[in-house]
């Protein structure tokens, strides 16, 4: 199904909407003389209870004329087909009564329920008109309660891969552009197994993600041992090193590309949710577990970093690698065990980022920027204010659509980011050392 | 294989206009980070603000082509730089990286979308603007000039002339600044920025203006490559286009006026030589399908650029001419 794909692109793309309806043709042809006709379906894709397709009955649509004038309506049948016949071929507007639709169903954000329509003599001419959750009729707080459930999903997600690039960061002082590239490899590493399968096996998703963290993980590790140990070793000044990463960068994401395709894929299963209802805002059941999923590791890590030895110990080198050093923590192992942790928590964001939108080359990359945003506004180089700064990130991004048109939803966090440079440049749990 | 079409691609690579584009861009990244020690990670942005400037001059505000030339060498860039420079010129030097990149993705996703398409055509950009540069051409637009293996389309020839004649101009005025007084204290930052403080030099100060001149320079790479293809597109100004400046500034040595140009011809030449090698050998099934594809071949343009950037900055910090003493990736 050609057409699938991209419609799930625009599922995924917009967070709040987990229905997804389209007009479909359904081969009628027109009778012989001028008259030709218009048609359409209402459903939603894998919504209903037993996982088939809800179908609407009942709606009406109205086609009007280039001049305005009424010429035909319709009204859908018991499979959400419609079909009107209009007297020639021309330029037609349809028009959708959205009160006709059932409740929690309205014609999909951003689109006009008028359609306009250039009809053909001689064969049907299908009208898609996209159709998803009712948002609108919510009052502006139910709204916004949504948009700030989906912030937090965001930017849980764009914590757990900040902390790795943050606490790089603190113990060695290098800004790793390639931590993007990480994240996409945790998707496609997961995406391997999940949907290609090795040798035929597939596994399902959530093998796959531990798969997939674990050796992200290893990954981290040997990228450090292979790459940065021996650029530290060698003396390289922080500004090559940080050269050097985004050759990497750049290495890896068209690497990943040339194997992986241009095309953006998503995880097997895990498409089309029914959300469950909570009262002032709604999720699918996949997002209930990235949010758990995400909690449940970042306060662990939090406990681990706060609790245990290396934990203290990560924290005691990111503060002050010298003074660190010289009170005896073999301060290599520390980023030893900071490039593992961070490679697999970015490994695993990037599986739950996948979840949330289609797995693509590119997908770390724009990811990247965001976690710098993050990073940046918690204060570069501690764990928690990586995550403080993320969380505020995410909620900014989704709330910022309110106000903001969706493809520009990212700029507000990186406008945030130019502000709080401005600003308090140490970023708002940094401590306060000049940092010029 | 045909290696008559692969040496004519790779000499017009050498000399042709992406070679040009690139030589302008890395001039600005070598005022930027050789001489100032800035990290500038948003060179496609200085690029896009020449185009734009240019492009929207003409085309929405419909004014002519040479105030369209003044407001994308001069008004846009600058305000880009001022931008740019305010918040982050005070901070360490991976501060300004991050802010320059986030800011290179900010103007792009502003251009691409479809709120002011009316204004900025959106992802399909502007085009057609740039008439009046052509009607000063004294060759003819559709007759192919050659020199030798190389070939030139009336209208291309001219644009790489004139390209050239701006790369040599550009040159002269930075050679004349970087030894001038000006250019010693933009060094004197670069070296040692507390050093050039406590001499009384007011350091931000030299730094904006240093940001400022080299995003004209880059602005000026944009114009030329917005006149020569007669379009501006967001996607021309994607994060890539600033890595290929940086790699040509590498490759060539920062820090020595010519540098940048020697490093912009010999990526350009390596790049067109790989490309029209590789596409050769796909096409005649010397590289079987399965291992890859014509579509694939740019992405591994893109595979060698980061491959060549990582092994410069590891081992050869001071590019291919650099003088290590002067000026060295590694110093700050």
């Amino acid at each position: 199904m050609p057409g699938r794909t991209s419609l799930l692109r625009r599922l995924f793309a917009s967070f709040a909407l987990f229905f997804i309806v389209a007009g479909e043709p359904i081969g009628l042809l027109a009778a012989q003389d001028d008259s030709t006709t218009v048609s359409g379906r209402f459903r939603s894709r894998g919504t209903a209870d037993d996982g088939g397709d809800e179908l609407f009955e009942g709606v009406s649509v109205v086609v009007t004329d280039a001049s305005g004038a009424e010429v035909a309506t319709a009204v859908s049948n018991a499979d959400g087909e419609w079909v009107a016949v209009l007297p020639g071929a021309g330029d037609y507007v349809v028009t959708l009564d959205e009160s006709t639709l059932p409740e929690g169903v309205a014609v999909r954000e951003g689109t006009d329920p008028a359609t306009p329509i250039t009809a053909n003599v001689g064969r049907d001419n299908p009208v898609i008109i996209p159709l998803g959750e009712r948002v609108a009729s919510d009052s502006g707080s139910i709204k916004m309660v949504q948009l700030f459930v989906d912030g937090l999903k965001l930017g849980l997600i764009i914590g757990m891969t900040a902390i790795g690039l943050s606490l790089i960061f603190g113990t060695t002082g290098l800004v790793n552009f390639a931590h993007g590239e990480m994240v996409t490899f945790g998707a496609m590493v997961a995406f391997l197994f999940n949907v290609t399968g090795i040798f035929g096996f597939k596994l399902t998703l959530i093998l796959a993600a531990i798969v997939s963290t674990l050796l992200c993980g290893v990954a981290g590790g040997l990228f450090n041992q292979l790459i940065w140990k021996r650029l530290r070793d060698r003396g390289s000044s922080l500004i090559s090193m940080l050269v050097v990463s985004i050759g990497l960068s750049i290495l890896f994401r068209y690497v990943l590309l040339y194997f992986f395709g241009g095309r953006g894929r998503p995880y097997r299963n895990y498409q089309i949710q029914k959300v469950i209802d909570f009262g002032p805002f709604s999720l699918p059941p996949k997002d209930v577990v990235i949010v758990v999923v995400s909690l449940t590791i970042l306060v662990t890590v939090g406990l681990l970093l706060q609790k245990t030895r290396i934990g203290k110990a990560m924290r005691a080198v990111s503060d002050n690698r010298d003074l660190a050093e010289s009170s005896g923590i073999d301060v290599e192992g520390v980023v030893r065990y900071v490039w593992i942790a961070g490679g697999a928590l970015a490994g695993l964001g990037g599986v739950l980022f996948g979840l949330t939108e289609d797995i693509g080359w590119e997908m770390g990359f724009r990811l990247l920027l965001l976690m710098f945003a993050g990073v940046t506004l918690g204060g570069l180089g501690t764990a928690y204010g990586a995550l403080f700064g993320s969380l505020i990130v995410g909620v900014l991004i989704q709330m910022s659509t309110l106000v903001v048109p969706s493809d520009m939803k990212n700029v507000g966090a990186l406008l945030a980011l130019v502000v709080i440079l401005l600003v308090r440049p140490q970023g708002l749990l940094g401590k306060s050392e000049r940092v010029g | 294989m045909d290696w008559g079409s692969i040496l004519e691609n790779t000499l017009r690579g050498f000399v042709g206009e992406q070679a040009i584009y690139f030589a302008l861009a890395a001039i600005g990244l070598n005022i930027h980070f050789g001489y100032t020690g800035l990290l500038n990670f948003g060179q496609a942005v200085f690029m896009a603000a020449g185009a734009y400037g240019l492009a929207l001059t003409v085309v929405y505000a419909e004014q002519s082509f040479w105030l369209g030339i003044f407001v994308g060498l001069f008004v846009f860039p600058v305000i880009m730089a001022l931008i740019l420079g305010v918040p982050t010129l005070r901070l360490r030097a991976d501060y300004l990286a991050i802010v320059t990149i986030a800011a290179a993705e900010i103007v792009r996703l502003f251009l691409r979308s479809p709120k002011w398409d009316s204004v900025t055509g959106s992802s399909d950009g502007l085009g057609q603007y740039a008439d009046t540069f052509y009607e000063f051409s004294p060759f003819e637009p559709r007759t192919r000039y050659g020199f030798g293996p190389l070939n030139f389309l009336g209208n291309q020839l001219w644009v790489v002339i004139i390209g050239w004649i701006v790369v040599a101009i550009v040159l002269v005025i930075v050679a004349t600044l970087v030894r001038s007084p000006w250019g010693r204290v933009l060094k004197a930052i670069r070296e040692d920025e507390d050093a050039a403080r406590s001499l009384g030099k007011n350091a931000y100060f030299y730094k904006m203006q240093a940001l400022i001149l080299g995003g004209v320079i880059g602005a000026a790479g944009g114009l030329m490559r917005a006149i020569g293809t007669q379009s501006a597109q967001p996607d021309n100004f994607i994060t890539d286009v600033t890595f290929l400046a940086w790699v040509a500034l590498i490759l060539g040595g920062a820090a020595r006026v010519f540098g940048p140009v020697i490093g912009a011809m010999i990526l350009w030449g390596v790049l067109s030589f790989t490309d029209t090698f590789l596409r050769q050998a796909v096409d005649q099934d010397i590289i079987p399908t399965s291992i890859m594809e014509g579509t694939q071949v740019g992405q591994v343009r893109f595979m060698l650029i980061g491959f060549s950037l990582a092994l410069l900055a590891a081992f050869r910090p001071q590019g291919i001419f650099g003088n290590r003493d002067e000026m060295a990736l590694d110093d700050r």
